[in-house]
């Protein structure tokens, strides 16, 4: 098992990953907080859209969807393939 | 007189909280942002009369979107004698902060779990005793959709409310919000102290219906197609029922006008007994005809919202929808607007960029709302034969989705937005019968509050018209309509819409039940073969079908009209929507019925 830092755009569906830090203005950090992410919480990624379109992700029980350019922002640290 | 507040995180159940504690109709859906606005009832606890008030879900008490500066307004102005906190259970992980924040409001809360039937289903084991020690408030799971039928936590959330009630005399308010609010670091400390203490998720619980629904639903490729086929199922269904049963009442109200009123009313002034009975009931019956259409469309609509489908096409069209300048969020909110433009317009409080917000304005009154579609149902079985008139029908259904996206791609420019986009992706729902029953029956209800209001007068005016004076031919060029439609000739003369159409659409502007119960008046003068046969008597299926597009695009009531004013605080934009909606129905119609007529047509 390999440690790897990355962000959340780029996980594969299955992967698992730990947040490690959230870079976003501070409106979009208060509801991305809200929603569960924090550091040091798991992500799993479930899917990507087609055509460069959102991703769908589970943080604790709760599931979302965001776009890539903005989860570009959300820093992790990939855990498992 | 006491007030209460129910608060909480979006999609919790407040507003099904509040129906069932309140007996209101607020609406309901599994989408985070179905309620916008405040609702408000009154009822008796115990001795004492309580306002209780159903609030916008919010996320963090210093939110900065619309719908959560409703609510932080409504706190900052209204003294509270208690606040319902709601949560739901399965993310309890998270939604625990919302109830952190309000503790320090310093106004006696109440904390009820609610999907507690759900939490096993998740693996999510909660000790509300543990949390109560923790937040000094009671804590009570229970929930809001089943009552009672699933365990004891809806009674006891009562008799805790009432207690509360009952101690506090004097209502408390919140004078500034910011003075209360905790960094996220302590929030997130004492989060986890709870969490800690009181609560067991389960990791073996990801394998859910929802998961594996998702599989298909949101499957790169399938997802979209059986989305669309998912829209035409419900077309199909609403169409194949629906009509015989619109056929039925109708005939129905035709036999008790033959069978009963005319020979009461034969002794009567013809100019009189035309108007009661031609122009009163006829008008009215026609529309009302479609109260049964309205009901299964909703009750059709009631599953799609609370299904939880609704987040999800978000999902699969906002690629799409972010090249158009909008987002996922517009896609719902359209698929909103084929039940009402209304609730739909309102909807969009939920985004925080103006321009997002105004661009989604623009493009949600050409959703083809229940109301046109009771017009476009009437128009299609009279002009076409059974085996085409479903089609034709659908057809308008996706004029109104390309008006929507020439619409989107021609003023995105002027509405950029950079918003970001995050949304919940809600577990697969189903509505009880009874929530769908409600849910048509507030429409329908509606409905009837309108034809008192609106139908009626504009029927009563529209006769009137064709018949005034008195000396002429109605309906004929010499009757007032037909002055006001030769006077508006040249500009719908080049879409083949004849002075009596005109005068339909004229008056459609205050509501589409107009147009219907007008069409039924105009033409119900001159026949005895049936309003259908007089129809396709006087006009060809091109005139009928420029006549639909021109009804489908123009905007399409005046509370449309008053709803963008009052969400866009913009005059000018309310008016540049009317303008923008006339200015493409007409290029549209006229395009269609020149192409036609010039192909032979
Ligand atoms: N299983 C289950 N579902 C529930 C319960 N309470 C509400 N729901 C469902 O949860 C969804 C959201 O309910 P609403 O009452 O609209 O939630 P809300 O908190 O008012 O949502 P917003 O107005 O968007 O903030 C609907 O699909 C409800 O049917 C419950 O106790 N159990
Ligand atoms: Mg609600």
């Amino acid at each position: 098992m390999s440690v790897s830092h990355s962000h959340l755009a780029a996980l594969k569906p299955g992967h698992i990953a730990i947040i490690a830090s959230l870079n976003l203005s501070p409106q979009f950090h208060q509801r991305l907080l809200a929603l569960g992410f924090r550091q040091g919480r798991q992500v799993t990624m479930l899917r990507r859209s087609a055509f460069a379109g959102p991703i769908h992700v589970r943080i604790g029980t709760t599931e979302v969807m965001l776009r890539r350019r903005d989860a570009q922002n959300v820093n992790v640290t990939l855990v498992r393939r | 007189m006491k007030r209460i507040a129910v608060l909480g995180m979006p999609n919790t159940g407040k507003s099904t909280f509040f129906n069932r504690f309140t007996g209101a109709t607020a609406s309901v859906g599994n989408w985070a942002g179905m309620t916008v606005d405040l609702m408000m009832a009154t009822l008796k606890i115990g001795e004492v009369t309580a306002d209780v008030i159903d609030l916008p879900g919010i996320y963090d008490l210093r939110g900065f979107s619309e719908d959560e500066m409703v609510v932080q307004r409504f706190l900052e102005s209204t003294p509270l004698h208690l606040i319902i906190i709601i949560l739901n259970t399965v993310q309890i992980d998270r939604q625990l902060s919302l109830a952190l924040q309000i503790k320090r409001l310093q106004i006696p809360a109440i904390l009820l779990l609610n999907m507690a039937d759900e939490a096993p289903k998740f693996g999510v084991k909660v000790n509300a005793e543990k949390i109560a020690q923790h937040l000094e408030m009671p804590v009570i799971s229970m929930s809001a959709k089943y009552g009672n039928q699933y365990g004891k936590g809806y009674d006891a959330a009562i008799d805790a409310i009432a207690q509360t009630l009952h101690q506090q005399e004097h209502p408390i308010c919140v004078r500034n919000i910011s003075d209360c609010a905790i960094d996220d670091r302590q929030l997130a400390t004492e989060l986890d102290a709870i969490l800690q203490d009181a609560v067991h998720i389960s990791t073996q619980h990801s394998n859910t219906l929802t998961t594996r629904l998702d599989r298909f639903l949101l499957h790169p490729i399938l997802g979209l197609p059986l989305f669309f086929a998912a829209m035409y199922l419900m077309f199909q269904v609403v169409y194949t029922l629906g009509t015989p049963l619109q056929a039925f009442l109708s005939f129905g109200l035709d036999w008790i006008k033959v069978a009963a009123l005319e020979p009461v009313f034969t002794p009567f002034p013809s100019f009189l007994k035309g108007f009661l009975i031609g122009g009163l009931y006829d008008g009215i019956g026609t529309v009302v005809a479609f109260i049964p259409v309205i009901l299964l469309f909703f009750f059709c609509m009631a599953i799609v919202e609370d299904s939880g489908y609704l987040a999800r096409s978000a999902f699969l069209m906002d690629a799409f929808m972010e090249r158009l300048g909008l987002d996922g969020r517009s896609f719902v909110m359209s698929l909103m607007g084929f039940g009402c433009n209304v609730p739909a317009i309102m909807g969009t409080r939920v985004m925080r960029s103006p321009g997002l917000r105004m661009l989604s304005m623009l493009v949600i009154p050409f959703s083809l709302c229940s109301a046109r579609l009771n017009v476009f149902i009437f128009m299609t079985t009279a002009l076409f034969t059974p085996q085409v008139a479903p089609g034709v029908l659908f057809s308008l259904y996706l004029f109104s989705f390309a008006a929507a996206l020439v619409t989107a791609l021609l003023f995105k420019g002027q509405f950029p937005n950079h918003d970001p986009l995050v949304l919940e992706l809600p577990p697969y729902r189903f509505p009880t019968i009874k929530q769908i029953f409600v849910r048509a029956w507030v429409e329908v209800k509606h409905f009837l509050r309108w034809s008192n209001q609106f139908i009626i007068a504009g029927v009563v005016i529209i006769w009137l018209l064709n018949h005034l004076p008195m000396d002429v031919p109605p309906a004929s060029k010499q009757t007032l309509s037909g002055m006001i439609g030769q006077a508006v000739q040249p500009l719908l003369q080049p879409l083949g819409i004849n002075s009596q159409l005109a005068i339909a659409l004229i008056f459609g502007f205050v509501a589409k039940e107009v147009v219907l119960g007008g069409l039924a008046v105009i033409y119900g003068a001159s026949n005895d073969a049936g309003l259908g046969g007089a129809i396709a008597h006087q006009i060809d299926w091109v005139q009928a079908y420029s006549f639909m597009l021109f009804t489908l695009l123009y905007i399409p009531c005046l509370s449309t009209i008053a709803v963008l004013k009052r969400e866009s605080k913009s005059a000018k934009f309310a008016t540049l929507a009317v303008v923008w909606s006339i200015a493409l129905a007409w290029i549209t119609s006229f395009l269609f019925y020149q192409g036609a007529r010039l192909l032979g047509f």
